[in-house]
């Protein structure tokens, strides 16, 4: 029996970005507008597996989805055991940009969740006339931490069974189950202290609430989705940045949770594709 | 009602497993109501209220009756669906010596779940 390939391709390459040298991997699928998607805060690029799939999206986008350093099929740093990972607004921004530059993209849509949901309105800030549109998955300007990160990476506590503990309270009830484990899964093969870096920047460094207004949604528009069931970024949260990001589009997904993208894949897709069509049909 | 959660937790001999380096009593708070609940290697051996001051456990997870019984819905609503869903809300309290829960905060999520059915709780307890 001949076996069936998915259409996604998986490749690596080298990243100089903020005077380290990664290896990286990278998935694409398809081709025409770029779309470069972000996963969420300790987990990597195989969230998007079923966008890198799906006809309907790769027949008009070029679907990238990469691992940032330490996540993933990624690698961290020469020297890396000589410093804690700590992720901050600055690095984030200036690693995407970097692979923005080395792929050469030109005029990305970028769709980041959760802290690829943070970092998108960061850069549609900065450089809103690059960026074709950003979509922010439960992505809020302002956020509240709700435990102590010292639980995440500590000997006497296993880091991947608590990540996907912590995390599973923020994927809908109603999620397939498969898909639900399937995310938690991530979670569970981070590496040590990686979610926990992450989350400095998702937490305690990322907000950008008194700079939100600023942004021109004219030049770069801004597409905020949340899932109902999040109770990290919530919908309340998102509304609110929606608020302040003028000409902002806010969707609140029913019985969606923190990772529309894996943990309920068709769901999902009923609230993406009008948004990829609107920005698909945008002027370039 | 709260009795129930033996039973059903018992029976599932791959939660048992998940928490087969459990052992320790935990308080367990509907409304004004405490219950001690002992465990050991992952089975819980005894679920009693509590009647003494000096009756206590490793840690104690709190909400109100009415919480519980929207937590132990079919579909729980949002808020209402996860132990760490409710914290950040202040629906339910944790406090005590938390490592055992985190060192096996799945397991402990699941056996208090585990009072959800398809019928759903309507009363908490």
């Amino acid at each position: 029996m001949a076996i069936e390939f998915e259409p996604m391709t998986g490749r690596y390459f080298t990243l100089n970005s903020g005077g380290s040298e990664y290896r990286i991997y990278m998935e694409e699928a398809g081709s025409g507008i770029p779309l470069l998607c972000l996963h969420t805060a300790g987990s990597d690029s195989r969230q998007f597996r079923h966008l890198l799939a799906d006809p309907d999206i790769i027949s008009r986008f070029r679907v990238i989805a990469f691992d940032l350093p330490w996540h993933g099929k990624s690698n961290p740093p020469n020297g890396f055991r000589d410093s804690d990972y700590k992720l901050t607004v600055d690095g984030y921004k200036q690693i995407i940009n970097d692979v923005c530059f080395a792929l050469d993209l030109q005029s990305p849509v970028v769709m980041g969740c959760s802290m690829g949901g943070r970092i998108v309105c960061h850069l549609a800030l900065e450089n809103p006339a690059y960026f074709r549109a950003m979509v922010a998955l439960e992505g809020a300007d302002k956020l509240e931490p709700y435990y102590d990160l010292e639980w995440l990476h500590r000997p006497d506590v296993h880091g991947g069974e608590i990540q996907a503990a912590f995390v599973s309270s923020q994927v809908a009830p109603t999620s397939p189950d498969e898909y639900r484990w399937e995310t938690l899964w991530h979670y569970m093969q981070g590496g040590p202290g990686v979610f926990k870096g992450d989350l400095h920047f998702y937490w305690l460094d990322g907000d950008f609430d008194e700079r939100s207004p600023q942004i021109n949604t004219k030049a770069c528009p801004v597409y905020l989705m949340s899932g109902e069931y999040d109770c990290s970024c919530t919908p309340e949260r998102t509304l609110e940045t929606a608020s302040r990001i003028k000409g902002s589009k806010v969707t609140i997904m029913q019985g969606m949770g923190h990772f529309p993208m894996s943990e309920n894949p068709a769901l999902f897709k009923t609230y993406l594709m009008p948004i990829l069509s609107e920005i698909a049909n945008m002027p370039a | 009602m709260i009795d129930k959660m033996q039973s059903q937790v018992n029976a599932d001999a791959r939660l048992v497993h998940r928490g087969r380096w459990v052992n320790l009593t935990f308080l367990f708070g509907i409304s004004n109501d405490d219950y001690l609940i002992s465990i050991v290697a992952g089975k819980i051996t005894a679920i009693r209220r509590r009647h003494l001051a000096t009756d206590t456990g490793e840690f104690s997870i709190r909400a109100s009756a009415e919480s519980w019984a929207k937590h132990w819905q079919a579909v729980p609503p949002r808020d209402y669906h996860d132990i760490f869903a409710m914290l950040p809300k202040q629906i339910a309290k944790i406090d005590g010596r938390l490592e055992p829960l985190m060192q096996n905060l799945q397991y402990f999520k699941d056996i208090i779940a585990k009072m959800r059915n398809e019928e759903g709780d309507t009363n908490g307890h």
